[in-house]
């Protein structure tokens, strides 16, 4: 139970790029994925900026391998896990106990949202296609049967912590000898669903979002998926590319505090970040780089600022939130920066915090504004903070 | 006010209170009867679907209400707007 | 690891622990429906005005369970649910498109979030500890059983509280109905094992929120001791099944002849039951067999209302009727196997034995 778990291969597609290169190249580059609605179809188009993935369902799902029917929450997982396969470069994938614990918060939401349309019109209509893949775990279903894997297949969904709870969850079926690999990460398409929800609580920005600045609006959602393999040490002693990565630490807490607002000392946040630096054996100070949370809102950055200070005052190690690039993704959102905060270590790279102009005043530290290039990273902390108080953070780190 | 009470008791489920137990100004977040943020949120939709009344600005919320009569009185200003 | 406490809201007079299913409830027709308390004094009203039908339920299950235990602040609490809050997602999406996305209100998609139950438990218990929300289909209860049971056996928990809760709304139960997963006609639930389910295809809705308090050390009031717990995925025939199960005993260092009772998941559709008949002829010839889904009805997280079933079942030393149990009366039901698969896709096994 002791042994290590070990990062064997990154997967991930966003709005700044379809794999992990081109989100590579979109990072060092300052380009971020948010724009007017291209693909996604909804009343707000010419009002809320988003930040999607810049293909439609028929390249996606060329590019996955399923049919362009299903969800786009699947195809976008597909593609992200297939890649995150590949560059793991495991062989024998078959012959080994595999896992795939996908994250989403929504399901075939985009689907169903279609169904409903003609089913609230008479309860006899709509396509049944449309809907049977409502259910979050389906989502799981539809790419670990095209991954081939299915010892072991499960989904969470804690709303924007999701994918982090999927990961370090992963991490303990191999942990605990039940599995030697595990896919692990989430996937969330945009839907009306969960654009118009965010709406009604007034966090979205109509703006290109400005996390951790004072004057910040909100938050613009995003659309992506993002996986990374775990390993057992026996797997990786086989593998012909060396993990150089490990999962040191993970903690979940619960802020306890409101159903969707986080509490002014960021408590949840705190002890999810002190429980991550625990259970790694690391000290703060230890920690060379923190991918925020950090979605834009008033609320969220305070409270996940505050959290930081008492935690890392006065060393305060570098930080950003790289949502100012991708979005908010929700259930996507701790996969895909499980994977950059990967990258970070293997690349010895940081990424900006965009669009950050002042400060806030509250807080006596800054976020990172230029791309790092050359940079030794050991040790790297990643926050995702969901509804219900969620809150979890991994610590990845070099090997 | 009492159709007001009345509207804010049903969008909000508040089903153990009539509209005489609100008083006029009495406080309707935290030390009064207790709303919170959510609640501000849906009280600004019921502006809008009731009194076609649009609060663009979520700062205002605060003092748009703070009490059914500051809500009644901000009705009243913003209807006579509108005419 | 110990079961010590339960709380179970189910079509069945489950809640507030009265006689152990000594008065079984009929129903007409192919939807059974929870039997909901009084929720005052459960939960803060504050909290409950907001609260749909199954949040109530996944709490009110949840307190009672945990006011079994004499726990105030579990070290962990883990929630299965595989349709989450089906009530505030049919609001807001019913809202969205009559309002064509505009004049929505927040709280029903707030509500919808998958993890708001245990969420809500969380926030109403003050409790920072761990917190998570499995939503895999059939898989669900089981998913949150094992992230429980891995919590207690790292030490990263002493007790934790596991739960599953799953609703059917009319939404819910129109569009299920119409893909076929129910029967129609004159149905109910005290037939389904007999005339009217023979050979015919579908099953009766249900729905149900149950709750265990898990631990490490055995207490004297502990229900039963969970053993082990095993699911397998889209298995290829009836070899592959019993493959699982021997090798699931095997992993217990136990046999079929120590078990002294199989709970099974028959529903009534003619297909899905036709696992449980091949292996009464096999691998389960000579075992003693029950049902329950007669008494909850389908549902992805059904087998959370088995494990109920099972631990009361030793804990009491009582065989309800209702069960119609054909084995050895003199013999004490001291160790049960609970196995289930919903719609064969997701099957598990689950190991309970006398503390």
């Amino acid at each position: 139970m002791n042994d290590p778990v070990f990062v064997a291969g990154t997967g991930i597609i966003s709005a700044i790029g379809n794999n992990t290169a081109e989100c590579l190249d979109a990072l060092e580059n300052s380009r971020a994925g948010i724009d007017n609605m291209q693909y996604f179809d909804s009343v707000h188009r010419q009002k809320i900026p988003v930040a999607e993935v810049k293909l439609d369902n028929v390249a996606l799902a060329k590019l996955s391998g399923l049919a362009n029917t299903k969800s786009r929450t699947a195809l976008l997982s597909l593609v992200a896990a297939k890649e995150a396969i590949s560059n793991a470069g495991i062989k024998n994938i078959a012959a080994l106990r595999t896992g795939f614990i996908s994250a989403n918060s929504v399901g075939g939401m985009d689907k169903t949202e279609k169904f409903f349309a003609e089913f609230l019109s008479n309860n006899q209509r709509g396509k049944l296609r449309d809907v049977v893949h409502h259910e979050c775990g389906s989502i799981t279903e539809l790419v670990a049967d095209q991954l081939g894997i299915k010892d072991y297949v499960t989904t969470i969904s804690t709303a924007c912590s999701s994918s982090a709870n999927a990961i370090f969850f992963g991490a303990r079926l191999i942990k605990n000898n039940i599995l030697d690999v595990v896919v692990a990460g989430g996937t969330d398409a945009l839907t009306k669903f969960t654009l118009n929800g965010f709406n009604t609580l007034m966090i979205l920005d109509e703006q290109f979002c400005q996390p951790f600045d004072e004057n910040r609006r909100g938050l613009n959602l995003g659309e992506g998926a993002g996986y990374i393999v775990l390993v057992s040490e026996k797997v990786a002693a086989f593998l012909s590319k060396k993990p150089t990565v490990k999962l040191s630490g993970w903690c979940n807490a619960n802020d306890a505090y409101h159903q969707t607002a986080s509490s002014p000392d960021g408590n949840g946040s705190f002890l999810a970040m002190s429980g991550a630096l625990k259970k790694s054996g690391l000290l703060p100070q230890d920690i060379d780089y923190i991918n925020l949370h950090g979605t834009g809102t008033q609320n969220n950055d305070i409270a996940e600022g505050t959290a930081i200070k008492r935690l890392f005052d006065p060393q305060y190690p570098r930080m950003s939130s790289t949502k100012a690039f991708t979005g908010h993704t929700l259930g996507a959102s701790g996969g895909i920066e499980a994977v950059f905060s990967i990258l970070a270590i293997q690349q010895g790279i940081i990424y900006p915090n965009l669009r950050l102009q002042t400060p806030m005043k509250e807080l006596p530290f800054m976020p990172v504004t230029d791309f790092i290039k050359n940079t030794n990273v050991k040790h790297v902390l990643s926050n995702s903070f969901g509804f219900g108080g969620n809150c979890s953070s991994l610590i990845f780190s070099k090997l | 006010m009492l159709d007001l009470k009345t509207q804010i008791i049903a969008q909000l489920n508040l089903q153990d209170l009539k509209p005489e137990d609100i008083a006029n100004d009495q406080p309707l977040f935290v030390e009064g009867l207790g709303l919170d943020s959510i609640d501000a949120l849906e009280l600004i939709v019921l502006l809008q679907q009731s009194y076609k009344i649009k609060l663009s600005n979520a700062d205002d919320g605060p003092k748009v209400f703070r009490s059914v009569r500051t809500m009644a009185e901000y009705i009243t200003a913003h209807q006579a707007q509108n005419v | 690891m110990y079961i010590r406490a339960t709380g179970n809201i189910s079509p069945q007079k489950t809640f507030g622990h009265p006689p152990f299913l000594s008065e079984p409830v009929e129903y007409s027709g192919n939807r059974l429906a929870c039997i909901e308390p009084d929720y005052k004094g459960l939960i803060d009203a504050k909290l409950i005005r907001r609260m749909s039908r199954i949040i109530r339920m996944g709490v009110a299950a949840a307190m009672e369970c945990l006011q079994e235990a004499g726990v105030t602040k579990p070290d962990a609490i883990v929630t299965g649910t595989a349709y989450g809050c089906m009530e505030d997602t049919g609001l807001f999406l019913t809202r969205m498109v009559e309002f064509n996305e505009e004049l929505l209100t927040p709280t029903a998609f707030i509500q919808s979030t998958h993890n708001t139950i245990g969420a809500q438990i969380g926030l109403l218990l003050q409790c920072n500890n761990y917190n998570n929300a499995f939503v895999h289909r059939g898989f669900s209860f089981e998913s949150a059983l094992l992230d429980g049971m891995m919590l207690l056996k790292e030490k990263e928990a002493t007790n934790v509280l596991v739960g599953a809760i799953d609703e059917i709304t009319n939404i819910s139960h129109a569009i299920l109905n119409r893909m076929g997963l129910y029967k129609q006609g004159q149905v109910s639930n005290g037939e389904l094992f007999k005339t009217i389910g023979i050979g015919t295809k579908g099953t009766i809705a249900g729905e149900g929120a149950s709750f265990f308090l898990l631990a490490n050390e055995p207490s004297a009031t502990d229900y039963a001791k969970l053993e082990g717990l095993k699911t397998f995925y889209k298995p290829q025939g009836i070899e592959e099944i019993e493959a699982h199960i021997s090798s699931f005993l095997a992993a217990q260092s136990i046999g079929l002849d120590e078990i002294d009772l199989i709970i099974t998941g028959k529903n009534g559709d003619a297909k899905s039951d036709e696992i449980f008949a091949q292996l009464q002829h096999r691998i389960f010839s000579r075992s003693n067999l029950v049902n329950y889904k007669n008494l909850c009805g389908e549902y992805p997280t059904a087998t959370a209302f088995a494990l109920w079933l099972a631990a009361n079942i030793i804990k009491s030393e009582t065989m309800p009727t209702v069960l119609e149990y054909t084995g050895p009366k003199e013999k004490p039901i001291k160790r049960i196997l609970i196995y289930d698969h919903y719609q064969s896709v997701h099957h598990s096994l689950l190991l309970i034995s006398a503390c």
